[in-house]
């Protein structure tokens, strides 16, 4: 297995990084992109009223090459690529990510295993992740006594 | 930047951001074959029939643009990445034949091959033996 997410970094990047967690401690908040992000590709998670939404960046993933899977409170998402290396090539610049890896993404609540659903889209990986019934709210009635 | 020992160097600025959108550098791989660059370029989003390859003046051109955000008022709980059209430009110092740049987009990945002009193509001279 090749973990090639961090060692592909352009120091340019790195620059960036350091601006965004500059920035971030004078805008709180989440209108910049994470900063300490895990090895993987990029996600994206946000909750709307059914749930979970989770989005992902797997560029040249194929379906079968994806794996996913909700284990108590996390989204495992797993991608095996074979591995390749072209041969009678040159490289001259390098950038892109390669290999497999694993990635575990922690919930915020209890999920309905059973209807999670997930859809890749040219190159982007978007997962449903509805609530589970027991952490939906429930309304508790309040007798009255006189 | 210029690469050293290469013939496919950054052309900077290769991301301009307008005013009202953001734009974003896509990772590439530029590699060589005898008879062709390549150039593959991740571009997860992008919208197949709206990417736009330029070759003019030995620059090569991609711009890729995604569908229009619409993430108003998402709450985020996790945000490492933005959305944007990838935009980014390579001077290409090799000798190329641009009537037979080819581009094919394949889940989210563009590759675009830059075949050698006739004129840098390794030639075989063959030798009689008399």
């Amino acid at each position: 297995m090749v973990f090639g997410y961090s060692t592909t970094r352009h120091p340019i990047y790195q620059l960036r990084d350091e601006m965004d967690r500059l920035l971030s401690s004078v805008f709180p908040g989440n209108s910049w992109p994470a900063v300490n992000r895990p090895e993987g590709p990029a996600v994206n998670m946000w909750e709307d009223e059914g749930g979970l939404k989770v989005e992902m960046e797997l560029p040249g993933v194929k379906d079968e090459q994806l794996d996913l899977s909700v284990v108590e409170r996390e989204l495992i998402v797993k991608v095996e690529v074979p591995e390749s290396e072209p041969e009678g090539v040159t490289y001259h610049r390098r950038e892109r990510p390669v290999g497999s890896f694993r990635r575990a993404i922690p919930l915020p609540f209890e999920i309905d295993a059973e209807r999670v659903s997930a859809v890749l889209t040219r190159g982007v990986l978007e997962v449903t992740l509805p609530k589970s019934p027991s952490a939906l709210p429930r309304k508790i009635e309040v007798k009255v006594s006189s | 930047m210029l690469d050293q020992q290469t013939n496919v160097s950054e052309q900077s600025p290769s991301c301009e951001e307008t005013r009202s959108d953001r734009c974003y550098r896509p990772n590439v791989d530029i590699l060589e074959k005898e008879n062709e660059l390549y150039l593959v370029a991740d571009v997860p989003g992008a919208l197949a029939d709206k990417i736009d390859v330029d070759f003019a003046d030995g620059v090569l051109t991609v711009h890729a643009p995604v569908e229009p955000a619409s993430d108003d008022g998402r709450r985020y709980l996790v945000r490492e990445f933005g959305k944007g059209d990838y935009r980014r430009s390579f001077r290409v110092s090799e000798q190329i034949d641009p009537s037979g740049i080819t581009a094919e987009f394949v889940d989210g990945v563009l590759t675009l091959h830059l075949p050698k002009a006739e004129s840098v193509k390794p030639r075989k001279i063959a030798v009689r033996a008399s």
